[in-house]
């Protein structure tokens, strides 16, 4: 199989500090690649250089067999290559179905496109993915007015809505209740079999991300520390001294 | 369309056009009115639905004001001389004249703002929050100096803009056609942005108001809306302008044309007194505040601008969401937030 992003010796730096420093990581079309590490080790700085949000100082990304470091952030997003955030964001005025609408793929955005309604289809569409992600009663509400959980439910379903063919999600389960969290872990693993949709996942919760991945990267002050499948990882002694802790 | 919008339409559009009847000596006034609306209607793109608070949309309003005039005069005599020599003097339109120029000289203000919108709203548009606001400040402010340099258009004089033309009817018909003008500018704005609100295009606006960066991240192109919006804006805060500059006969850069102190703020003001970010709102607004202001100017002379500091005070305080958004508050379900009866207690459930 075919590597659909590839990161080669990336770096960025914020003034001093090394936020990445040369990170190489690949990750398998179809599959689900876990991304670990202490807080700060650069987790979500690494996000941001993939889909542009700043430009990296050194290295090459490739989505899909394109380089997209130098793209800006909706032309990677055009690509099929999203991202949800760490601090969820919706747009908090806008209703649930709103949200999703507003979210769909539009290839192409001219004055045409701009001043056309949008299609009916597109309610129906939106209305099964709240269902899917358990938000369809409230799709009337503001985005604003849901609970923190629920607003990255909707985030996660406002990214489907797009049709992405990878998704890099930062802390998919952080701040929702324990049995929240094994629905959303079979949601993920439903939208990867079904959807087809290639994930990279940032995840301080261990028995998620070891439940999810089939390879799981470790960073730690800025670096790759270790990489391979999740066994591996969990008895790797430097990803134990770093992170896990001695247990 | 539903039943009862029918109505409220349907009456809205006979009081418009019956109102020089109605109210005959009220007619500049309300027609002053439906310009004051589309100052209103166009800032809230930016302001409201946009989540942009410009203070610089003055400056297509005084750009459109000038382009008007200036075509009016220029397509039949010599601008410069006109300006220079108080023209209306020296140089007469002929009815047909008249009419010729002010069709194209309209049309024009309300191009040539767009263009100059397209022109700088990559730049401008690129900042945000309060720089975007100051930014846009200096912009209208600018504009004035500028136009009160220019010879050519008067300087710091001003001109006037072409007079009724004497032996086609009394001053009566010329109010009237400025009215009809007026009421048409507003129905016709008010008409394209409730459509252009239920697009995708009111919905991006919307999505940059609430999270510009999501927005980005999600794959929209959000500079192209954010300019398109400026350009409509410009183009009928132009046409404003054109019609305001002919009504008033004279035109002057800091007062009149790029007036940022008064319809710079004006604008803003009606827009958030009726609830920004919502298609009635400045409407409500801007008609409520131009009976306020009539009346402070009629029964407060002197302490005009005191009462109107007051009102201010008033609606940042009590209604800082606007009336609009006050009745949103109270009344939500009118508004279509509901929660499915069915689930009203509905916790996420993933099986
Ligand atoms: N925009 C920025 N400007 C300056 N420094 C930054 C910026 N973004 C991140 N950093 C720094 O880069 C380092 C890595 O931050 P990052 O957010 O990537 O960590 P993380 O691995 O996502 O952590 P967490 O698990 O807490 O989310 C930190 O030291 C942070 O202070
Ligand atoms: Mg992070």
């Amino acid at each position: 199989m075919s590597n659909i992003l590839q990161v080669e010796r990336v770096s960025k730096y914020f003034g001093g500090v090394k936020a990445n420093e040369n990170i190489s990581l690949t990750v398998e079309k179809g599959s689900i690649v876990g991304l670990i590490g202490p807080n700060g080790s650069g987790k979500t700085t690494l996000f941001n250089s993939i889909v542009g949000t700043h430009p990296i100082d050194r290295g090459s990304i490739q989505f899909d067999g394109k380089e997209v470091s130098e793209l800006p952030v909706p032309a990677v997003a055009k690509l099929g290559l999203l991202r949800t955030f760490q601090q969820t964001r919706i747009y908090g005025k806008l209703n649930c179905i709103e949200n999703m609408l507003i979210s769909s793929k539009q290839e192409k955005e001219n004055i045409f496109t701009m001043f056309s309604k949008i299609p009916e289809e597109l309610t129906v569409k939106a209305e099964n993915l709240l269902k899917f992600v358990g938000l369809y009663q409230k799709r009337k509400l503001r985005a604003g007015d849901l609970s923190f959980g629920q607003q990255k439910l909707l985030e996660l379903a406002m990214a489907l809505m797009n049709e992405p063919k990878m998704l890099l999600l930062d802390e998919p389960t952080a701040g929702i209740n324990p049995t929240l969290i094994n629905g959303i872990i079979d949601r993920l693993l439903t939208i990867n079999k079904e959807y087809g949709i290639t994930l990279l996942v940032i995840e301080h919760n261990m028995r998620v991300i070891m439940n999810l991945a089939q390879r799981i990267f470790c960073l730690a002050h800025g670096q790759l520390l270790a990489e391979g499948e999740p066994d591996q990882i969990k008895n790797d002694q430097r990803v134990i001294d770093a992170y896990l802790g001695a247990q | 369309m539903t039943k009862n919008n029918r109505i409220i339409y349907g009456l809205i559009l006979i009081l418009g056009i019956a109102a020089p009847f109605l109210f005959p000596g009220f007619k500049l006034q309300i027609s002053f009115m439906w310009l004051l609306v589309v100052l209103a209607l166009t800032w809230d793109v930016q302001g409201g639905q946009m989540g942009y608070n410009s203070f610089g949309n003055i400056l297509f309003f005084g750009i459109g004001m000038y382009v008007c005039a200036g075509v009016q005069i220029g397509m039949f005599f010599p601008l410069a001389e006109w300006t220079a020599s108080g023209g209306e003097e020296t140089f007469v339109h002929t009815p047909t004249q008249y009419f010729q120029g002010f069709f194209i000289g309209l049309i024009l203000s309300g191009i040539v703002p767009g263009i100059v919108a397209a022109l700088i709203g990559y730049g401008v548009l690129g900042l945000r929050g309060q720089y975007f606001a100051i930014c846009t400040l200096g912009l209208g402010i600018a504009a004035g100096e500028i136009a009160g340099g220019i010879e050519l258009i008067g300087a710091g004089q001003g001109m006037t803009s072409p007079p009724w033309p004497k032996n086609i009817g009394s001053l009566e018909l010329r109010s009237q056609f400025f009215y009809y003008l007026c009421f048409a500018l507003m129905a016709a704005t008010f008409l394209f942005l409730k459509y252009a609100y239920q697009t995708r295009f009111g919905l991006v606006l919307n999505a940059i108001r609430d999270n510009e960066d999501k927005a980005e991240a999600m794959g929209i192109h959000t500079m192209r809306y954010k300019i398109t919006g400026w350009i409509v804006s410009a183009c009928f805060l132009g046409v404003a302008g054109g019609l305001m500059g002919n009504m008033v006969g004279y035109i002057e850069p800091v007062e009149i044309a790029f007036a940022g102190a008064t319809f710079g703020v004006f604008m803003v003001l009606m827009a958030i007194l009726g609830g920004k970010g919502t298609l009635w709102g400045p409407v409500i607004g801007a008609i409520a505040f131009h009976i306020f202001k009539e009346g402070f100017w009629t029964f407060f002379l002197g302490w005009q601008y005191v009462a109107l500091g007051a009102l201010i005070v008033i609606i940042v305080v009590f209604f800082p969401e606007g009336i609009m958004g006050w009745l949103r508050e109270r009344y939500p379900d009118k508004f279509g937030e509901t929660v499915d009866e069915s689930d009203i207690k509905a916790q996420v459930e993933l099986k």
